[in-house]
């Protein structure tokens, strides 16, 4: 009678440990195709990168060869000193600087103040207002630019930092995005802070902000990396040296009489361009990640 | 600090315009909460008990009638500027913040000459917090805390700048059973340290009579019956008022009155004079029925469940509208669980009638 009983347990702990095999297996295999596919994207998305660096490194010569080299022959550190200079890289970066910050200030405090409004007031027409500012989420960018072009030069504010500026503060996307964010913060804390003598300004700044940072951090990077990247039109509105902007600067500073580019500069200069984004990103990463607990409430 | 509301009515506009109709949430409440006491709104959902209360923050405005905190007209004052404390039943406490940054948010928004130095500030967040018995978890944030613990930061939040009137949404709906009843014993014991005027909303009708001064108990925006928790259970107003209050439920049968008799069936239960013959509802409370050899009220016994020091006696009779009628007696009664049958004698002051139409209450004297 026990030696039945044992029996039956060893088959049961043996099919048990078969299933754990197979289980393992599986999920080794699984976790090895994800990995293969991420490594396959990840090197697709580094490649253009690895190339931009190792050409940045290279002489001209090397770089005109018609079998390209994996690894420059000789390393041009030079590029990268030459490319300063040559592109007056410093008076660029301070324009798509100055650019860059103003805007993206000015955005997020428009941005926030309109998706407060739009979560959390109650007014006539909202739902309308929004529905409107939402239509034109649908209009092509490129269809702004002529009519655009034409109000700026109205204004008289060709060839200034405002007109780079001015005409892309509101982005409905933005809001939107935003808005969806401060919608999910329970109304209970609304309620609670004016139990604690909060205006609604002061608890927007407290409370909302904070509980939205990850979604204000990535509209900061968006706006950030918009306005580094622009090219067509600064390249239409300031196009002249003292307004210029990185990516309009970088496009012809490197190209002698003969029209003959030097291409090896011209790729230290985009490497030393994208350098800030890059670090910016890698900072903020981890903010963009990190989610907001929500469990104060309960239920 | 004593509350005063005044007619206080709440209408809410119906959402759909051309169905055009609007809910009364509150309709015409009129009461004086003494100062100090602790006041529980009590009824079913959708009965404006929580309506009430937003309307005594501020965060509803009453459609109209009057609210006086002491002698201030507060109806026009915004909740910011009302000096109130109020818990939710969610607790809302602000998820990026520490338990003591919760803690002191109240005290930091205040302006002008109640504005506190920092030290004092956080002595006064502290009292706060002892007084929960949360000091120790000042630096925790609210996703690291249980449920009770939750609740207990958010009545220290409430309380930390002294209100005027401390107000409590479903403060235990949220919490489990032990928990709950430790909770409640908790409230009325900070409430009574204290002494502010204290007014909780429940639909548990256990939860407002075992902790509260006073209860109002509501239905449909109307206040049905207002009085001290054991008197309210005694004394009825009407038949909504004794379905509510008391567990096990009141037993609820059809009678008739006739000649000075009040029948059940074809059973004579109690003689009574001062009411005419006519149809009623009679509400006995399950204590309010005595096994008897002779007993005047004859039912089918169903079972008998025996719970140590009290037995309940499950039967069933034609004129009852409950599926079953129960009675609470004390174990020491023999009750035959073999017999078909079972006999009780009714307790008068256990015993209600009430009108058939208007479900109000009728008072009779014992003969």
């Amino acid at each position: 009678m026990s030696n039945v009983i044992n029996s039956n347990s060893v088959m049961q702990a043996k099919d048990i440990h078969m299933i754990s095999t197979g289980q393992k297996v599986r999920r080794i295999l699984a976790k090895t195709g994800t990995y293969a596919f991420l490594l396959v994207m990840a090197l697709i998305v580094l490649f253009p990168f690895y190339w931009m660096i190792i050409s940045s490194l290279k002489e001209l010569s090397e770089y005109r060869q018609a079998i390209p080299t994996f690894w420059p022959q000789k390393v041009m550190w030079g590029n990268y000193s030459k490319a300063f200079s040559q592109a007056n890289l410093g008076d660029l970066f301070m324009n798509t600087l100055y650019v860059g910050v103003v805007s993206t200030i000015l955005s997020l405090v428009i941005t926030v103040l309109s998706a407060f409004a739009f979560a959390r007031l109650e007014f006539k027409g909202k739902e309308t207002l929004f529905g409107a500012l939402l239509a034109t989420m649908m209009l092509p960018g490129e269809l702004f630019t002529i009519t655009n072009y034409i109000t700026v030069s109205d204004l008289g504010w060709m060839h200034t930092f405002t007109a780079l500026i001015v005409p892309f503060l509101v982005s409905v996307f933005y809001i939107y995005l935003l808005r969806q964010n401060f919608m999910q913060i329970p109304n209970e804390l609304y309620l609670a802070a004016k139990v604690d003598g909060t205006t609604d300004l002061k608890y927007l700044w407290k409370v909302m902000i904070p509980l939205a940072l990850p979604t204000l951090i990535s509209i900061t990077i968006l706006k950030m990396m918009g306005a580094w990247n622009s090219y067509i039109w600064p390249k239409l509105v300031a196009n002249d040296a003292e307004h210029q902007m990185i990516t309009n600067g970088l496009r012809n500073a490197f190209t002698d009489v003969s029209g003959q580019a030097d291409i090896p500069v011209q790729m230290a200069a985009v490497a030393i361009v994208s350098a800030p984004l890059f670090m910016v990103f890698l900072f903020l990463r981890k903010y963009i990640m990190q989610g907001v607990s929500r469990s104060g409430i309960k239920g | 600090m004593k509350v005063v509301l005044e007619n206080l009515t709440k209408i809410f506009p119906s959402r759909d315009k051309k169905a055009g109709k609007e809910v009364v949430a509150v309709n015409d409440f009129n009461f004086e909460i003494p100062d100090g006491k602790l006041i529980g709104l009590l009824g079913p959902s959708g009965c404006g008990k929580s309506t009430t209360l937003y309307m005594i923050s501020g965060l509803q405005k009453p459609t109209s009638g009057k609210i006086f905190f002491g002698d201030d007209d507060v109806t026009e004052l915004s909740t910011e500027n009302r000096g109130i404390g109020l818990v939710f039943q969610n607790y809302a406490l602000y998820p990026h913040m520490t338990v003591k940054q919760n803690i002191l948010f109240p005290l930091q928004n205040l302006k002008g000459k109640d504005k506190l130095p920092k030290q004092e500030m956080l002595e006064r967040a502290y009292e706060a917090a002892r007084l929960v018995q949360i000091d120790d978890l000042m630096d925790r944030k609210p996703s690291e805390l249980s449920g009770g613990q939750q609740q207990r930061v958010a009545i220290a939040r409430a309380l930390v700048k002294m209100p005027r009137v401390l107000l409590l949404d479903e403060p235990l709906s949220n919490l489990d059973a032990r928990l709950r009843l430790q909770t409640r014993e908790e409230i009325r014991r900070i409430q009574k340290e204290t002494g502010i005027t204290t007014v909780f909303v429940t639909h548990d009708q256990e939860e407002a009579m075992s902790i509260s001064d006073m209860i109002v108990v509501m239905k449909l925006g109307v206040v049905q019956q207002i009085g001290a928790p054991q008197d309210v259970y005694d004394d009825p107003g009407n038949l909504f008022v004794a379905k509510f209050l008391g567990t096990p439920p009141i037993n609820v049968l059809e009678g008739t009155v006739q000649d000075g008799k009040v029948y059940i069936g074809e059973d004579a239960v109690l003689n009574i004079t001062g009411v005419e013959d006519q149809d009623v509802y009679i509400g006995i409370r399950p204590e309010g029925l005595e096994p008897a050899a002779d007993g005047a009220l004859v039912c089918h016994l169903n079972s008998l469940e025996v719970m140590g020091r009290d037995s309940s006696v499950v039967c069933t009779n034609e004129a009852s509208l409950n599926p079953v009628i129960r009675a609470i007696i004390n174990s020491d009664i023999k009750i035959d669980a073999a017999s078909d049958v079972v006999r009780f004698d009714v307790k008068p002051h256990k015993f209600f009638l009430f009108n058939k139409e208007t479900e109000e209450r009728i008072r009779y004297e014992v003969n």
